[in-house]
């Protein structure tokens, strides 16, 4: 197969950008909704569920090899400080310890544009000072307590409104403050002087922690030259380029693998200093080496959804909305960049008037990292609240107001044409299923005398469309079974069995004969898993292998059975000719051992087309007026993603997504001790995230209308969507029960009853 | 003359127990967990570390029957008693009506609280045949999920308790 240069558009975080990639061969036709398809589309459970379920399931956490040390990382107990001195001889002297590093002894290691892994000045409680490694990790937390740092401490900020003030400590060179996205469409000026109503109001979010159930962690082993790490991660390839510009060795010598994963909603992107810590101590040391993180210092140190501070401005100009401003703060902590809140508000609604601006905040703690739907979580937060705020002063009805802004099937942020938009059948489905009709603008009385009832609604936007790179291999084996091999992972959105049904729809044999081997770089190069691009990236690609090894097959079938390959297909695990139906295993029976192996890629995405996902979110809730506490009841989930390829496993992640963002708006909230600038609820028992009682009646529906526009499969991301309106929904069905708004997240007890004293 | 105490420790001591029907001998320190027993000594990994102080129930196992939190139960305590985890679950190949009913209706997604969570379930099963959906939310209110399999679990508990039923 020939090699092609193509260049295509990827949207990360709601910025496009251009790329170059190469790919083989031709991309093939998309399915269309009549193609008949026979496993894709419908429910099949996960083909790892027996590992998962018996406990065979290997994790990175699970292993444990011989002769393996273990690393314990003592972390800065001040929030910034100069590290003036190390004396590690005690923790050196302690029986079983292997090891410590720390900065004035480790060896040069470049990690995100820093030239060492650990800081001359910490900056935040958490921040890496020293490791251990010992034969046991028991031994390893003793010792990290015998090591004496002399720590001179600096003034820190530990709060994002605090560090935004004029007066505040600089953190950075540039400021504390530094712009991070802008957009300006039409003349908001003169649009807020010709409004009807106009609406002003700020809103808060609190910082969410990720909590993945298997902590940030990394195995390392050196045979020889050759490096391997098991790492927790959901990206392979991007651990693989970290420890390449760490340790400046060849990606000949470095095997970076991935298998089962415990857990990844965007803050396992690629090395983290667990990793180089590990692979540094395993090759000074000559034996394998783990570094996993505690609960506890995951919390620190392992990233976290900026807190927002956003104000919204927004007007109407007799029945439609003519203009918003929408200004918005995030905290970064010590991170290098910033997730956009506004994002949404650029690009959801056709709203002709805008002026949007997106700040990065430096404070004195943990860095942020993407966590799903990063700054679309927030902004619509705020965005759908404002919406309905000015509803309400309309007197209108807030989906009502919303639909005359959703239909048009341009983009607003770019002026491209959508491949698909089905918005507004989303919202017909929501309205529906909860019953949208009965809602009044006060709410109605609740199931007790004490409790109000309301509803609310909000609606989705974010990309999903993945792009080039991507790219994998399917393995027919004379038997007739087949292996798909690809540098993927599976976070546990059911990336193995998704895949497993595109391999078994295209060459024609049945789900159980596929095996998927993912999470190794020794493949072919996958992409990251997140960013909602998994499946549309993967997914054109395995079904592309597929389709070349089918076509392989085809022409071993015509030699061996002495037919044109025209009058050849394959159907259910067998060769058809004539009517005659041969195994496949019975055809390549025929001659020695040959493994028929079927390449394919990710071609680029259409040009001058805006590849979107859409969807609303419709919540019912119950609010006690004497304690504040909010009941959810019932919550509809309509997303418009494409093809949806299980329906079965895209429920589940639907309902997990709906479950992340019930934490988000009701309970979870990242709490800093601002004398000490420590994290204090950094367990899962003070940190709270949702439990099993936590969870009300939750309805999934799909559009399914699959986007022949985007790529060969029809399919887009789901991972992101079902977390981004539902936020807004609740706090709108909260507004709707109490007649007072909540604008902090989460909506507390405390912040309930907080409101209705404000009530007039 | 009474016969003298017999004492442990303070160094490893030997703790013989059952784990999942056989019986088990161990050398390890009065401090030490069972579910770092488990997971180092004996090589099941099936119980996950996530929180190791008794808040998540990812290390949820069976003691006598029932369930406990194996990083709050010390391995010292266990002498003479059952202990049983996921890998002990069904026989022969065969899965546990719990574990296949955890499979037909996608009751995990990353799978890390789910041996866990099965334990749990598997637990409510032995004292409660017929259990109602409030006795499920009670059995496996003590597990997280991050992925939020919640509502997909409660669906299999009880369908795996029918399932049971009529075996």
């Amino acid at each position: 197969m020939s090699i092609k240069v193509v260049r295509t558009k990827a949207e990360v975080e709601g910025r496009i950008m251009e790329q170059t990639a190469l790919v083989e061969g031709k991309d093939l036709a998309p399915w269309r909704a009549d193609s008949g398809l026979a496993i894709v589309g419908k429910r099949h459970p996960r083909v790892d569920g027996i590992a998962r379920v018996t406990g065979r399931a290997q994790y990175t956490q699970d292993l444990y090899l011989p002769g393996m040390l273990h690393v314990r990382v003592l972390r800065s107990p001040y929030p910034r400080a100069l590290v003036r001195r190390v004396d590690a001889s005690r923790a050196l002297a302690y029986p079983g310890v292997r090891g410590v590093l720390h900065r004035f002894n480790a060896p040069k290691a470049a990690f995100r544009g820093e030239e060492t892994i650990f800081r001359d000045e910490v900056r935040f409680a958490g921040d890496e000072v020293a490791a251990v490694a010992a034969d046991t990790e028991e031994i390893a937390a003793d010792a990290i307590r015998l090591i004496d740092v002399d720590y001179e401490l600096l003034p820190f900020v530990p709060d994002l409104e605090e560090a935004m003030r004029d007066d505040a400590t600089r953190l950075d060179e540039k400021g504390n403050v530094t712009e991070s996205g802008k957009l300006d469409r039409g003349d908001v000026k003169r649009a807020f002087a010709d409004a009807t109503t106009i609406v002003e109001a700020t809103y808060r979010t609190s910082t969410q922690m990720h909590n993945s159930l298997e902590t940030h962690g990394a195995v390392a082993r050196w045979d020889g030259d050759l490096l391997t790490v098991w790492e927790s991660t959901q990206h392979v390839f991007g651990v693989r380029a970290g420890l390449q510009a760490a340790l400046r060795i060849p990606y000949r010598d470095i095997r970076v693998l991935c298998d089962y994963m415990g857990g990844g909603f965007g803050s396992k992107g690629g090395a983290g200093k667990y990793t180089i810590v590990a692979a540094i101590f395993a090759r000074q040391l000559g034996r394998p080496v783990r570094c996993f993180l505690t609960r506890d210092e995951e919390n620190l140190a392992a990233g976290n959804r900026s807190a927002t501070y956003q104000t919204v401005k927004i007007a109407a100009r007799g029945k439609r909305i003519h203009a918003i401003e929408h200004l918005s703060w995030s905290n970064s902590g010590q991170g290098r960049w910033v997730a956009d809140p506004t994002g949404p508000t650029n690009g959801l609604y056709d709203i002709p008037h805008l002026r949007t601006r997106s700040y990065k905040v430096v404070t004195s703690l943990g860095a942020l990292s993407a966590f799903r739907a990063p700054g679309y979580v927030e902004g619509t937060f705020a965005l759908d609240q404002a919406i309905d705020e000015l509803a309400d002063r309309m007197g209108e009805d807030p989906l009502a107001l919303r639909r005359r802004h959703a239909a048009r099937q341009t983009d607003p942020a770019t002026g491209m044409r959508y491949s698909l938009k089905r918005l507004l059948a989303c919202y017909d489905i929501g309205a529906k299923e909860i019953g949208w009709q009965h809602r009044t603008p006060d709410g109605t009385r609740g199931s007790a005398p004490h409790r109000r009832r309301g509803l609310g609604m909000a609606s989705q936007l974010w990309g999903g469309s993945g792009w080039p790179p991507a790219y994998a291999t399917v393995h027919l084996n004379p038997d007739g079974t087949a292996v798909l091999r690809c540098g993927t992972q599976d976070i546990g959105t059911g990336t193995r069995t998704v895949l497993a049904q595109l391999v078994a729809e295209e060459l024609g044999i049945a789900l159980g004969d596929v095996r998927v081997e993912l999470g190794d770089t020794n493949s072919q190069y996958a992409p990251i898993s997140a960013g909602s691009l998994t499946v549309s990236s993967m997914g054109p690609a395995v079904r592309l292998a597929a389709r070349d090894a089918r076509m392989q097959l085809l022409d071993a079938a015509s030699g061996l059975l002495e037919v044109r390959p025209t009058e050849l297909h394959v159907e259910r695990g067998a060769i058809v000719s004539k009517g005659r139906r041969t195994p496949i295993g019975e055809v390549l029976g025929q001659v020695e051992n040959y493994t028929v192996i079927g390449k394919g890629s990710r071609f680029p995405n259409p040009e001058g087309i805006s590849l979107k996902t859409f969807g609303a979110h419709f919540a019912q809730v119950e609010v006690d007026v004497r304690t504040g506490e909010v009941f959810v009841e019932h919550v509809v989930a309509v997303h418009d993603i494409g093809r949806v390829i299980n329906p079965l496993t895209a429920a589940s992640q639907v309902e997990g997504g709906v479950i992340q963002g019930l934490g988000f708006v009701l309970s979870e909230e990242r709490v800093i001790d601002r004398p000490t600038g420590r994290v204090i609820n950094g367990n899962l028992e003070s940190y709270k995230i949702p439990t099993i009682r936590d969870v009300p009646r939750i309805t999934v529906r799909f559009i399914d209308d699959p986007d022949t526009k985007a790529n060969n499969i029809g399919a887009k991301g789901l991972g992101e969507p079902p977390i981004i309106p539902l936020p807004a929904a609740i706090a709108n069905a909260v507004a709707n029960a109490i007649g007072v708004r909540v604008r902090t997240a989460p909506i507390t007890r405390r912040r309930v009853l907080e409101a209705l004293e404000l009530r007039p | 003359m009474p016969k003298a105490p017999r004492f442990l420790g303070p160094g490893s001591v030997d703790v013989a127990f059952e784990v999942n029907g056989d019986g088990v001998s161990v050398h390890v320190p009065p401090h030490r967990t069972l579910l770092d027993t488990l997971r180092e000594t004996l090589g099941l990994t099936g119980a996950k570390r996530v929180c190791d102080e008794g808040h998540c129930g990812a290390c949820t196992v069976l003691l006598d029957g029932e369930p406990v939190y194996s990083c709050m139960t010390l391995a010292v305590a266990c002498a003479g008693h059952a202990v049983e985890t996921v890998e002990g679950l069904g026989k022969d190949g065969v899965l546990h009506p719990v574990q296949e009913a955890f499979i037909e209706h996608d009751a995990f997604q990353c799978g890390f609280c789910t041996p866990g969570q099965i334990m749990s379930c598997v637990g409510l099963l032995k004292r409660n045949a017929s259990p109602t959906a409030e006795d499920v939310l009670a059995a496996v209110s003590g597990n997280l999920c991050r992925c939020g399999a919640y509502p997909n679990i409660v669906s299999a508990a009880l369908s795996a308790a029918k399932k049971q039923g009529r075996r």
